[in-house]
């Protein structure tokens, strides 16, 4: 992988991505700044007082989602894998369906600050807290690193000759600076305002490029079906829209290195990414129709890590306490999927359009020199001032959206060492002020932290290390959140039980399979090779790490009945009675005084 | 933990209400959640079972495509939008019984 992409195409540098970008960074750096005034209280910090409007938090929450994997990633998926990457999307936005049926409202009329906050008021148990807590570090911490890794890779590729390590830093300075000087106040206007930008450098350069080369069905078009290909249709439109174009690009001399997928496998589904286990497994000799169950299976087990994983992602989850009531928390999360969902139309145009008019992306290099890179790259195509203006906006994008999820992501952990960690366990008796400083401390810490593990992951591959965070919030967060919110016979031994057995497990096969491949465990291969359906399995685990999780948090729940909290009803009525009823306050009036 | 009012007397604090508020919530929220999931998992086997069919052209796309790249966020915010609506009304329905039951009870 290295070697090629020293051959791969280099940009030369381009003052107008540059300027935008940097103006990105700025106005960002001053929002933060100008939004921390406003932020004083604990509750300020923690959850932005509670008081953000539907329309700033939908834009917020948004913004703080659409990180890089969705910006770049997903157009470079499209365009190396085709159809088999349009589940991506479609279930990144989906999964907060999931959210708004089962969890948004109930979650947000507990009135807890952290989700280990309901953990540990949802079954009075600060050993569950403390559980929860590392699975928040945890998830939070593996989510960090793709975004680190994207700011520093495109940073690298905007200024030709930069390190990689100037982009993590950069990003990862300004942003620890924006949470620790204004905390989640300071940062949701911060967000909100990076969702719009997105919208707007994802979706001016899709309409100019395709009222140039032609709409998104009639390139879908150039890629013939197998029945097509069969019937004797031939691709002519691709080449011809793009013939003359072509030559705005600089000089590539990795054209000769490109391997471009064929049509009929790229434009259907059970394509080379869905069949990629079995294939793995089998060698190259195995025939496509063989890994078509596997595919099958993959493709099942890739929706439920998706669908379920977004409904459990902590820092997603904190921002629905930003709310001021559940009814707003609904009406949040159906905005969110609209947001969401319109900008989820534009990234695969992108891949399609890159398909056709950018073939040299084929060249196997990982990150925005390759197939990631078509985001970035195709305005270009359009020559001229215009294609470097558009081109520095899609970079402006890709800076938003690195900021922009870095940022929730510190202001999640961060809350989750000062309020959980400091607040609850190692200094209960602190004041807000106390634990306020401590935030501000804390947000320095994790930034710099976060900053060296984005130094160390420099080789990985993006999209693999969120897919790994999917898994593990979709086998654990999940089924907790599902169950306790909506059966009360769930005890706390039976809630840990599940969720450290269905997020472990899943974890260790999903790096058994990276052993497999990588790292030398030639012995699991082999066995691997003649298990195909293991070998998919373990690959994406969440299609048995769910039903795992579920399954043993109902069974020890039962055996341990003994334990259900005593006011569970209490607990379930806060949980579901309409705010109208006003039972909220009269329960956090009762626990006054008991360290709640 | 005592509640203000005695539970026999206080019809929000009671099982009933519970059972009752709880089974229409979740019977709405799995009735949304059903109609997703049966087109959401219905894809793949169509795909699966029906490859012919998913990739006749309409608008240049093929069928599996238009589906899945564009119709289908549409399809989720009507699901949602209709889950949110219902679920109001429900809550609303359901806060007003229970306060009318207990006025009626003289809590």
């Amino acid at each position: 992988m290295m070697l090629m992409t020293v051959g791969a195409i280099e940009l030369k540098l381009d003052w107008w991505v540059v300027v935008l970008s940097g103006v990105t960074v700025a106005v960002t750096i001053w929002m933060g700044f100008w939004a921390a005034r406003k932020a004083r209280t604990a509750s300020d910090f923690f959850v932005a007082g509670r008081s953000v409007s539907v329309g700033w938090n939908a834009s917020a929450i948004s913004g703080e989602y659409l990180s890089a994997a969705s910006f770049m990633g997903i157009a470079g998926m499209v365009m190396s894998s085709g159809y088999d990457a349009l589940w991506y999307p479609v279930c990144y936005a989906c999964g907060y369906l999931f959210l708004l049926l089962f969890i948004a409202g109930p979650l947000r009329r507990f009135g807890a600050y952290t989700i280990p906050d309901f953990a540990e008021g949802r079954f009075d148990s600060p050993l569950f807290r403390k559980i929860a807590v590392t699975f928040v570090l945890f998830i939070g911490f593996f989510y960090t690193m793709p975004q680190m890794n994207g700011a520093g890779k495109a940073l690298a590729y905007i200024i030709p000759g930069l390190p990689y390590w100037v982009g993590v830093a950069v990003v990862g300075a300004v942003i620890t600076v924006n949470v620790a000087v204004g905390g989640m106040k300071g940062i949701t206007l911060v967000q909100a305002f990076q969702y719009w930008l997105k919208m707007f450098a994802i979706s001016v350069p899709v309409f100019v490029l395709v009222a140039v080369f032609g709409g998104y069905g009639s390139q879908l078009k150039a890629n013939v079906t197998a029945g097509e290909k069969a019937a004797g249709v031939t691709v002519v439109e691709a080449a011809s829209g793009a013939g003359v174009k072509r030559e705005a690009l600089p000089p590539s001399d990795a054209a000769k290195k490109v391997s471009v997928p064929a049509d009929e496998t790229w434009i259907a589904p059970f394509g080379p990414r869905s069949s990629k286990p079995a294939k793995t497994a089998q060698g190259a000799g195995v025939k496509i129709e063989d890994t078509r169950p596997y595919a099958l299976l993959w493709t099942y087990s890739l929706i439920i890590a998706l669908v379920c994983g977004t409904a459990g992602l902590p820092h997603i989850l904190v921002r629905f306490y930003t709310n001021p009531d559940g009814v707003a928390a609904k009406r949040t999360t159906m905005w969110v999927m609209i947001l969401i969902g319109v900008f989820y139309l534009f990234p695969p145009v992108f891949g399609v359009l890159g398909r056709n008019l950018m073939p040299e992306l084929y060249n196997g290099a990982s990150g925005v020199k390759g197939t990631d890179g078509s985001v970035l790259k195709l305005p270009l195509l359009l020559g001229g001032v215009w294609g470097s203006v558009l081109s520095g906006v899609t970079c402006a994008g890709a800076f938003a959206a690195f900021m922009s999820t870095f940022s929730g992501l510190l202001v999640s952990i961060t809350g989750a060492l000062a309020h959980d960690i400091y607040g609850r366990i190692l200094r209960p008796q602190s004041t807000p002020e106390q634990r306020m400083q401590m935030f501000k401390v804390f947000a320095f810490v994790c930034g710099g932290a976060a900053i060296l593990l984005g130094l160390v992951v420099e080789n990985f591959e993006i999209n693999m290390l969120v897919g790994w965070a999917f898994a593990i919030a979709a086998t654990s967060y999940f089924p907790l959140l599902f169950l306790s919110t909506w059966w009360r016979g769930i005890t706390m031994k039976g809630a840990a039980t599940g969720m450290l057995a269905g997020g472990m497990l899943s974890l260790v096969s999903i790096v058994s399979t990276m052993f497999a491949d990588n790292w030398g465990a030639d012995g699991l291969k082999a066995w691997y090779a003649v298990h195909p359906l293991v070998r998919t399995l373990a690959e994406q685990p969440a299609i048995w790490g769910l039903p795992l999780a579920l399954v043993l948090m109902v069974t020890v729940s039962r055996a341990t009945r003994a334990t259900v909290p005593a006011d569970v009803r209490r607990k379930m009525l806060v949980l579901h009675a309409p705010e109208a009823l006003g039972l909220k306050e009269e329960y956090i009036k009762e626990h006054e005084g008991l360290g709640h | 933990m005592q509640s203000p009012q005695s539970e026999h007397e206080d019809f929000i604090h009671s099982e009933a209400f519970l059972h009752r508020l709880m089974r229409r919530q979740f019977r709405l929220s799995a009735a949304c959640a059903a109609a997703f999931v049966v087109v959401l998992l219905g894809m793949p086997l169509m795909n699966y079972f029906a490859p012919e069919l998913m990739a006749v052209r309409v608008g240049g796309f093929t069928v599996s495509w238009l589906v899945l790249g564009v119709l289908f966020f549409p399809f989720v915010w009507v699901i949602s939008g209709i889950f949110i609506r219902k679920s109001l009304r429900m809550e609303r329905e359901e806060a007003e019984l229970a306060l009318e039951e207990n006025r009626r009870r003289g809590v």
